[in-house]
């Protein structure tokens, strides 16, 4: 294997793991509050879609990557009004809204099919640190979106651990109810995590269209969304842990492929199945684990909230 | 509980959504309904199928109508051909590998309706035929620009699945490469997708990292040129010409024509002759050609290219005559002698040349 294979193995590992990161982060911020939301792949659709249509529109990237933000972020609004205001079965809304944003997200992306980008977020040239051997190619040749995970994965972690808003927030994630009687309201604390979540999902999808591979195309987020929901199971609710899922799971999707020219005889598909299946033994050491200590997941996760019903 | 119905309504209003994508007419004695696996607008497969059909109909006169994305496997497909059946459309023509079994079944239940099938193997003995294209005889002449284009020798093939259609094409891509430089290597790529993207792209660069200089690739999305032309590299592209996704990596394309084609499937439903069969459509029909080359390609390169491909057309030149090794140096095909079409059908070999596995 030559310098420049792994090189390029490991700056691909972290442009995937940023992808990955920013869903699962949003829906990390969805679910600390208490609401599951399995539409991540359908919000990164239209985030996607939107992003790159915007970015057809106007021509300015930046300006697309806020409307890919908003848009995934209206998107599970949706979400929130069933689940949150309206007490709706989580799981069942959460699916449907990724058929919902799959579908529309090929129906308005009709005209922008095949069409060459408008406008795209190419990666940035830092004075000094990108001529780094090594390091260079690998941390500081990315797109601007890669740094910006980095920094909202920070921002996150501060204000879920050191302000009163994100106790708030995890209080209403763990036990509604007492964050309610704290006087926080319930309704507002987790449609605001809702729309933080999709608006992260929107910028993950708009990751795809304006700098990963600068077009669109139906089914272009490919089941990356299950993935972020499962790097959230794996993480355990970390917002560090989560990034460290992230570059793992990202480096499974660079080595898929890149493998092959490693001279390495090993199945892409049984790689592909490598996020889910660590997922899955998370899953049974949390199990195991929660006989004697507590689940890393929120207590009221999944669980509407009714004031009169409590 | 009217909570939940919410939510399922939201699923079923937003599947009604995924699948509302039509445009038909009615009366006329033949009309054709052509049935896509995809977008016609993704600047391949489906939009090749999509220029067949409004070339067949200009030439025809006659009235036709498409349904997009339609998935294999599924339900929807007998949903819209009955659809068109009750609009009175008498030819059904589907596009992808995975309707061959649900159209032999429908011909049988409509044996007034004329059904052919792309890509596929199956037919019947009065109403269901299949088209395809011998593809590998202009991907033998992508291989020629490409191999004079290399100057590193390794040049990258981003492949979809270890099938023989793929197989084929990878070498005759390689023969023809190796005809004009026979140092060259060919190394491949199976991404196991044949549209995503984000995979397709980085299999690309992979190559591009190990030193390939030229990408070429069997896949429906136009990733691996964008990353050849990030790297400064050249990009042979698949299905139609794609140079303005990438147009310094540009180089050609071996493409697909299905207008002639189809016109003839129409013209034969119509005169009541149509009869099935297995049809291998070559350069010589007009059904596989290479695109336009990129201006900045040597002339006499092209000139070569267009020299082989008159060979090609006047069956003066075979892509798969032997002496043709395999991978690993043995004789495969003897010198004299031609592959037959059964052994191209089912080839499961990387000719020497090629780097990679077959899976």
């Amino acid at each position: 294997m030559s310098e420049a294979s792994l090189i390029g193995l490991l700056a691909a590992t972290v442009s995937f793991g940023a992808l990955l990161y920013l869903a699962a982060l949003g829906e990390m911020v969805s679910e600390k509050a208490g609401i599951l939301n399995l539409g991540v792949e359908g919000m990164m659709a239209m985030g996607a879609v939107s992003g790159f249509m915007a970015a057809l529109e106007f021509g300015n990237p930046w300006l697309a990557l806020l409307i890919a933000v908003l848009t995934g972020a209206a998107v599970a609004l949706v979400h929130g009004w069933f689940t949150v205001v309206l007490g709706a079965e989580q799981v069942v809304s959460g699916l449907s809204l990724t058929i919902l944003g799959i579908g529309m997200a090929a129906y308005l992306g009709k005209n922008a099919v095949g069409r060459p980008p408008g406008a795209v977020l190419a990666p940035v040239d830092w004075p000094v640190l990108s001529d780094i051997r090594w390091l260079g190619p690998v941390l500081f040749r990315q797109s601007p979106i890669v740094y910006m995970a980095v920094a909202v994965g920070v921002v996150a972690w501060l204000v879920l651990s050191r302000t009163r808003i994100g106790l708030a927030l995890r209080a209403a994630g763990e036990s509604a109810s007492t964050a309610d009687a704290a006087g926080h309201s319930v309704v507002g604390l987790r449609l605001g995590a809702v729309a933080v979540g999709g608006g992260l999902a929107g910028a993950s999808g708009a990751y795809l269209t304006l700098s990963i591979t600068p077009q669109w195309a139906e089914g272009i987020t490919a089941g990356r969304g299950w993935i972020a929901v499962a790097l959230v199971i794996f993480g355990a609710w970390r917002p560090g842990r989560v990034a460290l899922g992230a570059l793992l799971f990202g480096g499974t999707l660079a080595l898929k492929t890149r493998l092959q020219t490693f001279g390495v005889d090993f199945s892409p598909i049984l790689l592909s199945m490598l996020p889910y299946l660590l997922t899955i033994g998370v899953l049974v050491a949390i199990s195991i684990r929660s006989r004697n200590r507590p689940s890393p997941a929120p207590a009221a996760l999944g669980i509407a909230y009714r004031r009169e019903e409590r | 509980m009217h909570r939940r119905l919410l939510g399922l309504l939201a699923v079923v209003l937003s599947l009604g959504m995924v699948a509302a994508a039509c445009g038909s007419d009615a009366t006329a004695e033949t009309k054709a309904a052509f049935i896509y696996v995809g977008p016609v607008g993704d600047a391949g497969w489906t939009y090749a199928h999509d220029q067949g059909r409004q070339a067949a109909a200009a030439e025809t006169g006659i009235e036709t109508a498409y349904v997009e994305t339609v998935p294999e496997g599924t339900a929807d497909f007998g949903n819209y051909v009955r659809e068109f059946i009750d609009q009175g459309f008498t030819v059904i023509i589907g596009t992808s590998f995975g309707y061959m079994d649900d159209m032999l079944a429908l011909a049988d239940e409509y044996p007034d309706v004329v059904f052919e099938h792309v890509s596929g193997f199956k037919q019947n003995d009065t109403n269901f035929g299949n088209t395809f294209g011998r593809m590998y005889e202009p991907r033998y002449l992508t291989g020629m620009v490409a191999g004079s284009a290399t100057s590193s020798n390794l040049l990258g093939y981003v492949a979809a699945f270890p099938i023989p259609e793929v197989i084929r094409g990878i070498n005759a891509f390689t023969l023809g490469v190796r005809e004009v430089n026979p140092d060259a290597q060919v190394e491949v790529i199976w991404t196991s997708t044949w549209f995503d993207p984000a995979v397709e792209g980085d299999s690309a660069q992979a190559l591009l990292d190990k030193g390939a200089d030229v990408i070429a690739m069997h896949q429906d999305s136009t990733a691996a040129g964008e990353k050849a032309e990030a790297a400064g590299a050249r990009w042979v592209s698949y299905n139609s010409d794609m140079s303005a996704f990438a147009p310094n990596a540009y180089l050609t394309a071996p493409v697909w024509n299905w207008g002639p084609r189809y016109a003839e499937i129409i013209e034969a439903a119509k005169a009541g002759t149509y009869v099935p069969g297995a049809y291998w459509g070559s350069m010589a029909d007009g059904v596989v050609d290479i695109a336009d080359i990129a201006a900045d390609v040597d002339a006499g390169v092209k000139a070569a290219v267009a020299d082989k491909k008159a060979a090609i057309i006047a069956g003066d030149f075979h892509v798969f005559s032997g002496p043709i090794n395999d991978q690993d140096g043995n004789l495969v095909v003897g010198a004299g002698e031609t592959m037959d079409d059964g052994s191209m059908l089912g080839m499961d070999f990387f000719v020497e040349g090629v780097i990679g596995s077959t899976g």
